[in-house]
C-alpha cells in the first residue's frame, strides 16, 4: 500500500501541486481520494495511497473503442462529480481516443490512435464499450472500414489492461436479446481470454473510475470473481442491501404499481424485481451522486437485473425473479426443535421422596404382615401340637 | 348347593348375555370421510418457496396473534412452532453442507406447517364438546371457544399436533388456523395464500388444487411451465419459472382419508416433519370400536338386562337374609 | 349351613387427630395453594405441561390412574352380585368407600386440568355434546357411576342416621344400581383405554392396539382385587384389626385367574400384530415396557402357591405389584410411549406443583377413607363373623 510515513508526509507542495493541476481544493481532493478508496472496499488509510498514485504518477494513456452500443456508459461518467469527467479526461487520465468526446474526426482520430498506441505500446489501457457482432464475420460494425473484432483484437493485443464496461461489451447486453441476429458477442468471448468486465446498463460511474484507479495505485487491476467483475462493487446481491429488504421479510409487497402498497415502497419483488438474483451495488451506492436510494428500486421499478447475464434483457422484466441463497440465515425453526421443560431439582426430588416413602412403608407392612403370620402360623403349630397330645392322651 | 346353583346360573346367564351382545348384527364399520366436493384449500409447493415467511406475517396479521419471542432480544417475531399465537410457520430442513435448495443431502429446503384441515379429522372425533367441527361445505375445521372446555384432547389427537393451547391465560382456547374463513366476508381468502410471493402457497377449491399438483409432478424437472400466484381462479398473478424436482407424491392425497391441505416436497415427507400417515383414519378406527361396542346402546342395555336379572335373584336373597340377620343382630 | 356371612358393619371410632390425618391436612392446605394460583393465572404457570405433552399427570395420574386404582368398588361388586359370592360381601362396604372416593375426586381432577372448566356442562347438553367421541363416553358414565356409587353407598349413611324405613325402599331398587354399578365401569374402564386409539401412530405400538378395551378392561378388573388386597392389608395394620384372610386369600386365586387371561390377551395380541420388537429397541420406552409386565407376572411368583398365599405379606405385595402394573400400563399409553413425530423435540416431567396436587387429591382420599370409616359403619365388626 506504499510506506504510511511517506505518504502522510504530503508536503504543502505536492498537494499544492494537485491543487493546481487538477483545480480542486486540497480538500475536494482528498475527498475524492476518500471516495474511490471506499468505492474499492478498501481499508482505512488507503485513500492516502490513493492520493499519492495519482499526485506522483504520470497520466496513463487509455483507448476506448465504441461497438453495439448507446454510449449510454460515457453518458453515465459524464454524471460523475468527482472528478467530473473533464477533470478526469485532462487531468488523471490521457484519454488518447474516444469516438464521443474526442475533438478528432474521420482519418485524423484514427492516426491518434495508432500513434497512442504506439507510443504507449504495452502500457494503455483499453476500455471497450458495446457488444461485438460477430456473425458473418462481423460486418454489422464497422469503424473506418474494420470490423469490430479486427479492431479490439488489434487493440487488445498490446494493451496493460482490458475493460469492458457495460452489460454489452462484458456479456452481449441488449444487443444479444435473443433472437441475437447480429450474433452480439462479449470482449472476453471475442478475444477468447478474460478480462475485467464492470456490467451494468449502465453500471455506475464510480465502479468503473474506482478500477481504473486501483490500476493506478497499486500497478494491477481489482480482485474479480470468475466472470471478471471486480469483488468489491459485484460480490453482493442486490437484494442483500436493499432498502427495502425489511419490506420482503416482513411480507410487504406492492401488488400493482400505484397501489397502496407501491405508495409506501413495500418489496417490489412480486411486480418482477431481479434484485434476488442480480450481482450489483446499484442498493448500496446508488446513482446521480445523489447517494442511496437513487435507483431503480428506490423510485418505485423493480430492479429489472441489468448488469446480470441471463437476467437482464433476457427474463421479462416482470415475470417473478428465482431467490439466489446463498446462505439461508439461521432464524429458522428446525424441522423438529427441543423444547419443553424436563425434571427440576425439586421435582425430581419430591418424586423420589414420595417414591422413597412408599416404598419403605411398603416394606415395612410387608415385614409387619410376615412377622405377624410367622407368629400365627407358630401358634397355630403349637396348638395342633397340643390337641395332638389331647388326643393322644 | 344353593351356592354352586347361584354361581352356575350367574355365569351361564352373564355368559349368554356376553355372548348374544357378540353375534349381535354389529354396528358397520365406520368408514373414513373423504373431501367434501366443494372442499376449500391450499396447496404448498416447497419447491417454489423461498422461505421469505411473509405468509408467517400475514398470518400472525389476519389473525391478531402477538408475537413469539425465541431469543434474547424481543424484537423478532421467532416462533419455533405452531402454537396457540402462532397459526402457521415456515420451518427449514437442514442436511449437511445445507449448499442447494431442496437437496436432501448437503441441502436445505422449507415447509410450511399450519393445520391440514383434514377429510376425517381426529380433531372432531376427539372433541367431547363439538367444540372442534368440520364445515359440510367447504370442509374447513373450525373451532368454537364457546363450547369448548379445554380438555386438550383435539391437541393429543391430532397426528400433525397442529391445535395447541394457551397455557399462559386463566381462560386460555385453542389455536388453529382456520383457513382465514373470517375474512371471507370481506373478499378474502387465506392471507398466506393472498400473499405468497411465489404462489408457493396456493388457495382454492382441493379438487382443483388436486389437479393443479398433479400436474406439476407429471411435469419434466428443470422445463419451464406457469405457476398461478394467489388463489385459483383469481385474477391471474401467474409466472413462468423453472420445475422443481418434485417427488412423485402428493402429500394429502390420500392420507387419513386425505387432506384439504395438499403438500408437494422434493425432499422425503417424513424428513420435513410430515408423519407417514395410512389411508384409514385413526377416527375411523375410534368411532368403529365404540360403535361396535355402543352404537344404539344395544350391547349396554342388553347387559344392563342380564345384568340386572342376576344381581336382583342375587340381592333379592341377601336382603331376605340381611333384614332377618339384622333383627337377630340387633337382639 | 349358611353360605352368606353378613357381618355387621360398624364404625372403627378413635381420634380424628393423629399423625396420619395432620400430615393429609397440610399436604391438602399446600394443593390449595398452588390451586388459587393455577385458577387465577392459567395452567402455564404452575404445570409443564407443552405444546408436545398437553396431558401431564393430572390427566393420566389424577384422573385415569385415579380411577383405574378405585375400581375396588366394581371388581369385588361383580363377585358378590353377579357371581354370587355372598362370602365376600363384608368386603364391599370398604371397597365401595374407596371407589367412591376415588372416582369423586378423579372427577374433580378433571377440573383442575380443564383449561375452559367453566362449559364443563356441554359434555353433557345435548347440541353440545359429540356422542361420536371417547371422552364424550367416559365422562357421562363416569359421572353416572359416581352418582349410583353415592346411592350404593347411601344405606351407610341411613344407617348412622337411623333412617331405615327409606334404607328399605331403597333395598328394593338396589340391584338395578348394583347391576349399573357393574356395567358402567366396564364401559368406562375400556373406554379409558380406547381414547388412545384416535392418536394413531403417536402411542407406541406396544400399547396402542384395537384390542386396548378388553386389556383396559380386565386390567382394570385386576387392579380392583389388587387395591382390594393393598388397602385391606394396610387398613388392618392401621387400625390394628385382623386382616380377613379368609376372603382375601380365595379372592386373590380369582385376581390370578383373571391375571392369566389378561397376560394371554395381552402377550397375544402384541405378536399378532408383530409389535414385540419395539420392547427390545433400548431406552426409556422399553424399560418401562418390561417393569409394567413383570409387575404383572410376579403375583404369580409371589402368591402361586396355596402356602404363599397364606402370608398375608405376601398378599399385600402382589397387591402393590398389580397396582404398579397397572399404573404403568396407562402411564406409558399416555405419557411415556406417546410424542411420536408431534412429542418430537418436546421434553415433559412434571413440575413440583403438578406432583404436589396429585399427592394432595391423594390426601384427601386417604383423609376421606380414615373420618369415614372411623365415623361410620363400614368395615365389618371385628368379632361378628361366625367361624365357618
Amino acid at each position: 500500500m506504499g510506506d504510511m510515513n511517506e505518504i502522510f508526509d504530503l508536503g504543502s507542495d505536492a498537494l499544492h501541486g494537485i491543487e493546481q493541476r487538477l483545480g480542486m481544493s486540497r480538500r475536494d481532493y482528498l475527498q475524492f481520494c476518500a471516495t474511490l478508496a471506499v468505492t474499492m472496499g478498501l481499508p482505512k488509510g488507503a485513500e492516502a495511497a490513493v492520493a499519492k498514485a495519482i499526485e506522483t504518477s504520470q497520466r496513463p494513456s487509455v483507448i476506448w473503442l465504441h461497438f453495439q452500443e448507446c454510449t449510454g456508459c460515457s453518458e453515465s461518467l459524464l454524471r460523475a462529480e468527482h472528478p467530473t469527467l473533464e477533470k478526469l479526461i485532462l487531468d488523471v487520465i490521457s484519454l488518447d481516443y474516444h469516438e464521443t468526446l474526442m475533438a478528432a474526426a474521420g482519418h485524423q482520430a484514427e492516426a491518434a490512435r495508432k500513434d497512442a498506441m504506439k507510443a504507449h505500446k504495452g502500457k494503455y489501457v483499453l476500455v471497450v464499450e458495446g457488444a461485438i457482432p460477430v456473425k458473418d464475420n462481423g460486418i454489422f460494425c464497422k469503424i473506418g472500414g474494420h470490423t469490430a473484432i479486427d479492431l479490439v483484437k488489434e487493440c487488445a493485443a498490446d494493451a496493460a489492461a482490458v475493460i469492458a464496461i457495460g452489460s454489452c461489451a462484458s456479456w452481449g447486453g441488449m444487443p444479444s436479446t435473443g433472437p441475437n441476429p447480429t450474433g452480439a458477442s462479449s470482449v472476453a468471448e471475442v478475444l477468447g481470454k478474460p478480462v475485467v468486465t464492470i456490467p451494468g446498463c449502465p453500471p455506475n460511474p464510480y465502479n468503473f473510475l474506482a478500477t481504473v484507479v486501483h490500476f493506478l495505485t497499486f500497478g494491477k487491476l481489482p480482485d474479480v470473481d470468475k466472470l471478471g467483475r471486480p469483488k468489491f462493487a459485484y460480490s453482493r446481491l442486490i437484494h442483500e442491501n436493499c432498502e427495502r429488504r425489511a419490506h420482503f421479510d416482513a411480507g410487504r409487497f406492492a401488488m400493482e404499481f400505484g397501489d397502496a402498497g407501491h405508495r409506501q415502497g413495500y418489496c417490489l419483488y412480486k411486480l418482477g424485481c431481479k434484485g434476488p438474483e442480480t450481482y450489483a451495488n446499484c442498493s448500496t451506492i446508488g446513482f446521480g451522486d445523489a447517494g442511496e436510494n437513487n435507483w431503480p428500486v428506490g423510485c418505485g421499478h423493480p430492479c429489472i437485473g441489468c448488469s446480470e447475464k441471463g437476467v437482464g434483457f433476457t427474463k421479462p422484466i416482470h415475470q417473478v425473479a428465482s431467490v439466489i441463497n446463498i446462505t439461508p440465515p439461521q432464524q429458522y425453526p428446525r424441522i423438529v426443535e427441543e423444547q419443553g421443560k424436563g425434571a427440576s431439582f425439586a421435582s425430581a426430588a419430591a418424586l423420589a421422596a414420595l417414591a422413597g416413602a412408599a416404598a419403605g412403608a411398603a416394606v415395612m407392612l410387608t415385614r409387619n404382615l410376615g412377622l405377624s403370620h410367622a407368629a400365627e402360623e407358630a401358634e397355630r403349630a403349637k396348638a395342633e401340637g397340643k390337641s395332638k397330645d389331647q388326643a393322644q392322651v | 348347593m344353593d351356592t354352586r346353583r347361584h354361581f352356575l346360573k350367574g355365569v351361564v346367564a352373564g355368559g349368554a348375555a356376553i355372548t348374544a351382545a357378540a353375534v349381535a348384527p354389529p354396528v358397520c364399520a365406520r368408514e373414513t370421510y373423504s373431501r367434501p366436493a366443494e372442499a376449500l384449500g391450499l396447496l404448498y409447493d416447497a419447491t417454489l418457496c423461498i422461505g421469505c415467511k411473509a405468509c408467517v406475517a400475514a398470518c400472525k396479521e389476519a389473525n391478531n396473534n402477538p408475537p413469539e419471542f425465541s431469543t434474547g432480544d424481543h424484537v423478532w417475531d421467532t416462533p419455533l412452532d405452531t402454537s396457540a399465537y402462532t397459526f402457521n410457520i415456515i420451518k427449514m430442513y437442514r442436511n449437511g453442507t445445507m449448499q442447494t435448495k431442496d437437496a436432501e443431502v448437503n441441502g436445505f429446503a422449507f415447509m410450511k406447517t399450519s393445520c391440514m384441515h383434514c377429510a376425517d379429522p381426529s380433531c372432531v372425533s376427539a372433541c367431547p364438546v363439538s367444540a372442534m367441527t368440520k364445515d359440510p361445505a367447504t370442509g374447513i375445521v373450525a373451532y368454537d371457544p364457546g363450547a369448548c372446555v379445554g380438555c386438550r384432547y383435539c391437541v393429543v389427537a391430532c397426528p400433525f399436533g397442529i391445535p395447541k393451547y394457551q397455557y399462559d391465560s386463566p381462560t386460555g382456547k385453542i389455536g388453529k388456523c382456520e383457513l382465514c374463513r373470517h375474512r371471507y366476508a370481506d373478499g378474502h381468502y387465506s392471507a398466506c395464500a393472498e400473499v405468497c410471493p411465489t404462489g408457493a402457497t396456493l388457495y382454492g377449491r382441493s379438487a382443483d388444487l388436486l389437479l393443479e399438483a398433479k400436474r406439476r409432478i407429471a411435469l419434466k424437472p428443470g422445463s419451464v411451465t406457469r405457476y398461478p400466484r394467489g388463489k385459483i381462479g383469481g385474477p391471474d398473478q401467474s409466472y413462468e419459472g423453472p420445475v422443481g424436482n418434485y417427488l412423485q407424491h402428493v402429500y394429502g392425497e390420500n392420507e387419513f382419508g386425505g387432506t384439504q391441505v395438499l403438500k408437494l416436497s422434493a425432499v422425503t415427507f417424513a424428513k420435513v416433519g410430515m408423519p407417514d400417515l395410512p389411508p384409514k383414519s385413526s377416527a375411523a378406527t375410534s368411532e368403529t370400536l365404540q360403535h361396535s361396542l355402543y352404537g344404539g346402546l344395544v350391547m349396554p342395555v342388553v347387559v344392563l338386562g342380564a345384568l340386572s336379572f342376576i344381581a336382583k335373584r342375587n340381592v333379592h336373597d341377601e336382603d331376605d337374609e340381611s333384614d332377618t340377620g339384622k333383627d337377630k343382630g340387633e337382639k | 349351613m349358611t353360605t352368606h356371612q353378613h357381618a355387621a358393619h360398624t364404625p372403627v371410632g378413635g381420634s380424628l387427630v393423629n399423625a396420619a390425618t395432620l400430615v393429609c391436612g397440610v399436604l391438602i392446605a399446600i394443593m390449595a395453594a398452588i390451586l388459587l394460583v393455577r385458577f387465577i393465572f392459567g395452567l402455564g404457570t404452575v404445570a409443564n405441561i407443552n405444546d408436545g405433552y398437553s396431558w401431564g399427570i393430572w390427566v393420566v395420574v389424577d384422573v385415569m390412574i385415579g380411577s383405574a386404582l378405585a375400581c375396588g368398588g366394581f371388581s369385588v361388586a361383580l363377585l358378590v352380585y353377579i357371581f354370587n359370592k355372598g362370602e365376600y360381601h363384608p368386603l364391599v362396604r370398604p371397597a365401595l368407600l374407596a371407589s367412591l372416593f376415588g372416582y369423586t375426586l378423579a372427577g374433580a381432577g378433571i377440573f383442575v386440568d380443564l383449561g375452559r372448566w367453566w362449559n364443563f356442562w356441554h359434555i353433557f347438553w345435548p347440541g353440545y355434546a359429540n356422542p361420536s367421541s371417547v371422552m364424550f363416553e367416559v365422562a357421562v358414565c363416569v359421572t353416572a357411576y359416581v352418582l349410583v356409587m353415592w346411592i350404593e353407598f347411601s344405606p351407610v349413611f341411613l344407617e348412622k342416621l337411623g333412617k331405615r324405613d327409606v334404607k328399605r325402599k331403597l333395598n328394593k331398587w338396589l340391584f338395578f344400581f348394583i347391576a349399573l354399578g357393574v356395567l358402567l365401569p366396564m364401559m368406562h374402564q375400556s373406554s379409558l383405554g380406547t381414547m388412545l386409539v384416535v392418536m394413531g401412530g403417536q402411542v407406541n405400538p406396544l400399547w396402542q392396539t384395537p384390542a386396548v378395551p378388553l386389556i383396559y378392561l380386565l386390567t382394570a378388573i385386576v387392579i380392583g382385587y389388587g387395591v382390594v388386597l393393598f388397602e385391606s392389608c394396610v387398613a388392618a395394620a392401621s387400625y390394628r384389626r385382623t386382616i380377613e384372610m379368609r376372603l382375601l386369600n380365595p379372592m386373590s386365586k380369582i385376581m390370578l385367574g383373571v391375571l392369566a387371561v389378561y397376560l394371554v390377551v395381552r402377550f397375544g395380541d402384541l405378536l399378532i400384530r408383530g409389535a414385540l420388537g419395539e420392547a427390545f429397541h433400548p431406552g426409556w420406552v422399553a424399560i418401562s415396557f418390561w417393569v409394567e409386565n413383570i409387575a404383572f407376572v410376579a403375583p404369580f411368583f409371589l402368591i402361586g402357591s396355596a402356602q404363599a398365599r397364606r402370608n398375608p405379606a405376601n398378599l399385600f405385595l402382589a397387591g402393590i405389584a398389580i397396582m404398579i402394573g397397572g399404573i404403568l400400563l396407562r402411564l406409558n399409553g399416555f405419557l411415556i410411549g406417546y410424542g411420536h413425530f408431534t412429542g418430537s423435540g418436546w421434553t415433559y416431567f412434571p413440575s413440583l406443583a403438578e406432583i404436589m396436587v396429585t399427592v394432595g387429591i391423594f390426601a384427601i382420599e386417604v383423609l376421606g377413607y380414615i373420618i369415614i370409616t372411623r365415623r361410620f359403619p363400614v368395615l365389618p365388626r371385628e368379632n361378628a363373623q361366625v367361624a365357618s
